[in-house]
């Protein structure tokens, strides 16, 4: 089974990256956006089919290794 | 006085720190792959060196904290003993929960390498009893992620419990966050454990050791930790 992992900055962390990307978008004259973000995406290949060990295995991953809770949230997705 | 220098794939400052632990700590110094369980018998002083351990991939020093020679360094700092990180090692530390908060991206998005003024916070420590308190170094920086930050309960107890070790500092020796070479909060170059046996530095004292090469501010680290483990 497959699923997506999504790690972003939690919100009261500034974001240097993403302050560069916004800038650059509107000096590419992209406009009407706000501001960016930028994360981590982490396409994962599980074996079994049952989504709620799935997701025992993924919140491991992410505490453990993933992410860093200090500075990150993440939350994950599966592909239906 | 015996150190380990511990070496993960990227690591590329070990043969300079042994160089200075040698040199100015006259210290027996072995290094240990990553992939060790033990450290070797009777290490006074573990040092996690600068580099880029597993090319800063999911976040610098996220793996290497994970490494299996890490259970051996966490249960040497919990026995009291000495711990040494700077600049990748300090990211290590910080990854592998040995300290508190976390190193970011430079707030200018520039790779820093520059001499910076530090400010030595305390000088009773094992690691800087060689410096004065207030003193300002010359040491050099080479980073890209130096930029450390934590939750404002995390910074309050550092503050609180004398745990800055150095700060980067205006050449009068104020504080001036946004003066500073990567925009870490306070100031804040280099910080201890709760029990001041652990410290993460983002400068390399271990490059300015030497007269031949410019100022030699750095040695009193190397010569307070010589000094610390001779009266153990």
């Amino acid at each position: 089974m497959k699923a997506r992992v999504i790690v972003t900055l939690k919100s009261a962390v500034l974001d240097p990256q993403g302050k560069a990307i916004e800038g650059a978008l509107r000096s590419l004259g992209v406009s009407g956006v706000q501001s960016v973000r930028q994360g981590k995406v982490f396409d994962v290949e599980l074996s079994g089919n049952d989504k709620a060990s799935a997701e025992t295995v993924l919140k491991d991953a992410c505490d453990k290794l993933l992410a860093n809770t200090v500075i990150e949230t993440y939350r994950v997705e599966f592909a239906e | 006085m015996k150190s380990a220098v511990i070496v993960f794939p990227g690591t590329n400052r070990e043969r300079d720190i042994q160089r200075a632990l040698s040199l100015v700590s006259h210290s027996k110094v072995v290094p240990v792959w990553h992939a060790e369980t033990d450290l070797p018998s009777n290490t006074d002083l573990v040092v996690l060196a600068g580099g880029f351990s597993y090319g800063d991939y999911l976040r610098c020093g996220a793996i290497a904290a994970r490494a299996k020679i890490m259970d051996s360094v966490r249960a040497h700092a919990e026995r009291g003993g000495l711990v040494l990180g700077i600049c990748n090692g300090f990211q290590i530390l910080c990854e592998a929960g040995l300290l508190p908060g976390v190193l970011v991206r430079n707030a200018k998005l520039r790779f820093v390498c520059r001499e910076v003024n530090l400010r030595v916070e305390r000088a009773d420590t094992p690691f800087t009893k060689a410096y004065r308190k207030g003193e300002l170094l010359r040491i050099p920086v080479a980073h890209g992620e130096g930029n450390y930050t934590a939750d404002e309960e995390t910074i309050r107890r550092l503050e609180s419990e004398g745990r800055v070790a150095f700060r980067y500092a205006r050449s009068d020796g104020e504080i001036d966050e946004t003066d500073g070479p990567n925009g870490a909060i306070n100031g804040i170059a280099g910080i201890y454990s709760e029990s001041h046996n652990v410290l993460g530095m983002m400068p390399h004292p271990e490059n300015y050791i030497e007269p031949e090469i410019g100022p030699i501010d750095g040695r009193g680290l190397f010569e307070s930790l010589a000094a610390a483990l001779k009266a153990a």
